[in-house]
């Protein structure tokens, strides 16, 4: 326990006491959920509760078999397959052209800048059912309902804002001479952007890339509503796993999931660490 | 001094007859640049510079010193105005074609970047062959004392590495034109001067051209062939290092470079070359005529405080005055005596710390004497 300054009076103290408290709740309702699943997943009954086999730590009690039970289940392979396919496209569809936007509104010169940022963030904003209803009408028109370019299409969307987000939160700690020297040193515009502004710039643009892969990931609205049976993802099958067949084959998933996430922002923190080095931070 | 022509004024322009013509290597004719369209910040930047010339844009921020160099760089458009290369517009070359090297305030150097690549970098834009660029980064390095440094990050290096790393990078592509943006501004004294030898001397053996931009007259002063005084857009004197000390063309720069005492009056009589000043505070002294032009018109006159003697019997001096003694400031190589004119002007007396060295006493009145070849007279500023 850190030592409290002597001028603090019990009430100072007590109002620590229960700010920590309330810290900790917060962090326990957003955090257990998630914790809970993990052990769930491993459970060797197809309930979705603590055995009491689990309680006593029995390790007959637990299990692989759920997870064993993905890889027999075709409908779980497809869909694996089918959330790295559209989120990989999508990722490297939203990060170039959130990057492109995000260096195009960096410039002072250019006009509008507020109105065109706000337009591009839109989808982060705007309630993904609307969003979702309105694309479902659109692309009904360019027979992209149903098609895995369709779903590609609209969730790199979806991930722009984030890499539009990041990228010019890099690029505002970007020091402009940098680039002006590369143009001095006889790099043109473009060899300058790739040379010295790319490589710098790099965390927030990866970093937008992770939010973006996992915004395509997890996502499920604009999946019900523009995917066919061949382009069912991880969180469509999970959705109608809950409903159809119930066994924890989806804890496991869900656990996979976690570990997943967990590590691109592991991935994500490390790099954020190796550009403040390289910037002498 | 090497330049053809000098032109100071961007209203007139003066040709030296009987001069050749000599087409200088590098050449401003009335630059004029404007951010907003209303207001400008360069008001007619005329000059020439020859080959291999070091030349110094001095003035306190904000004059447009900084924004000449952004120009010739081509990070900043020239509103009105020509800057020629060997008789050629700069401005139909771009930027990235421009061979001019350039060393930024903030050194500027690619933090992804060891030193080495760092350097590297011009060259393998221009597509030298690998061990070419080997050879010629390892040369420089050496040239600015940082051959074991190839191959750490910027970010590993003190300031005063990266500033020779900068100063390396805008040299290794031999490029037509340097130009310096304050590069020593964020060094401490003592590393600054040794850079500015250590500048000195890659000036004298490279033989490139340099435009150094700076608020430090010593370092203009020290490292110059000549310096243009900038103030408000406008140069107001370009001369070699002695001439703008020794004789300054008007009251700025009299007052800009180096210490000067101004003490106002009124022109009495214009001679041959000299003026009869009477001064607010009574006397009525023998100066040099700066740009006064007519007899009547409010005036100042400058005297360094070296060139100024305290002196009870003083023959042989042009000029004396009355002054009240009331401080003596201790300096070490000399001491600084200050006076009190009649109408309560203060004046510096510099005298070396000798055993000429004279003593007063708080209150007690002097008579300050001086040579009329050491005085100017100004219009106000």
């Amino acid at each position: 326990m850190a030592r409290f300054p002597e001028y603090y009076t019990l009430w100072d103290r007590t109002g620590i006491y229960a700010l920590r408290a309330v810290a900790g709740l917060v962090l326990f309702f957003l955090m257990a959920p998630i914790l809970v699943i993990i052990p769930l997943s491993f459970n060797a009954e197809p309930f979705f509760t603590f055995t009491e086999g689990m309680l006593a730590f029995d390790s007959e009690a637990y299990s692989l078999r759920w997870y064993g039970s993905i890889l027999e289940n075709p409908n779980w392979l497809l869909a694996i397959r089918n959330s790295f396919i559209v989120g990989i496209a999508a990722t490297i569809l939203a990060t170039t052209l959130g990057t492109l936007a995000a260096v195009g509104l960096a410039n002072s010169a250019m006009p509008y800048r507020r109105l065109i940022t706000a337009l591009l963030l839109s989808p982060m904003i705007v309630p993904l059912i609307i969003i979702a209803a309105g694309m479902f009408f659109f692309y009904t028109r360019f027979n992209l309902v149903g098609t895995h370019l369709g779903l590609i299409i609209a969730h790199a969307a979806l991930g722009v804002p984030f890499v539009i987000v990041t990228v010019t939160a890099t690029l505002a700690g970007f020091d402009r001479s940098l680039y002006n020297a590369g143009i001095g040193l006889g790099a043109s515009p473009m060899r300058a952007f790739r040379d010295i502004v790319l490589p710098i710039i790099r965390p927030g643009v990866i970093s937008g890339g992770l939010f973006a892969f996992v915004t395509s990931f997890d996502e499920v609205v604009l999946v019900l509503f523009l995917a066919g049976p061949d382009q069912r993802t991880i969180p469509r099958q999970m959705f109608s796993g809950l409903r159809e067949q119930i066994n924890p084959t989806i804890l496991a998933v869900a656990t996979l999931l976690v570990l997943v996430s967990g590590l691109l922002l592991v991935t994500r923190e490390l790099l954020r660490r190796r550009s403040d080095r390289l910037r002498g931070v | 001094m090497s330049a053809a022509s000098v032109n100071t004024t961007p209203t007139s322009a003066p040709v030296e007859p009987g001069e050749p013509a000599r087409a200088a290597y590098l050449r401003f004719t009335d630059v004029k640049k404007s951010y907003d369209q209303q207001v400008l910040v360069v008001k007619g930047f005329s000059l020439d510079v020859a080959k291999g010339e070091f030349i110094t844009l001095l003035g306190p921020s904000g004059s447009g010193k900084t924004t000449m160099l952004m120009m010739l760089a081509g990070f900043e458009s020239v509103t009105s105005g020509e800057i020629l290369v060997d008789s050629v517009p700069l401005t139909r070359t771009a930027p990235y074609h421009r061979n001019i090297g350039m060393v930024f305030q903030n050194y500027a150097l690619f933090p992804h970047m060891t030193v080495a690549e760092n350097l590297g970098y011009p060259l393998k834009i221009r597509n030298l062959a690998r061990a070419e660029v080997e050879r010629r980064v390892g040369e420089y390095l050496d040239l600015v004392k940082l051959g074991d440094f190839g191959e750490r990050y910027p970010a590993q290096l003190s300031g005063g590495q990266r500033q020779r790393v900068a100063l390396a990078r805008a040299l290794v592509f031999d490029p037509s034109i340097v130009l310096m943006d304050e590069p020593l501004g964020a060094l401490d004294k003592k590393l600054r001067e040794q850079m500015q030898v250590e500048i000195t001397h890659l000036h004298r053996d490279l033989g490139f051209t340099v435009i150094y931009v700076t608020h430090d007259q010593s370092e203009a002063l020290t490292m110059s062939d000549r310096v243009a005084v900038f103030n408000d857009g406008v140069v107001q004197q370009c001369a070699a290092p002695n001439d703008l000390y020794e004789s300054p063309s008007n009251a700025f720069v009299a007052d800009f470079i180096g210490e000067n005492n101004m003490i106002e009056g009124e022109v009495a009589s214009l001679g041959d070359g000299t003026a009869e000043v009477r001064l607010k505070a009574g006397a009525v002294v023998t100066a040099r005529i700066g740009d006064v032009t007519e007899a009547g018109e409010p005036c100042i006159i400058s005297i360094r405080p070296e060139k100024l003697f305290i002196r009870e019997d003083a023959p042989g001096y042009e000029n004396e005055i009355e002054a009240r003694f009331s401080v003596r400031h201790y300096v070490g190589d000399f001491i600084r005596y200050y006076y009190h004119l009649a109408d309560g002007t203060e004046i510096t007396v510099k005298a070396l710390n000798d055993a000429a060295a004279p003593k007063v006493t708080v209150g007690q009145d002097s008579h300050l004497v001086w040579h009329t070849s050491d005085c100017f007279a100004f219009k106000p500023l």
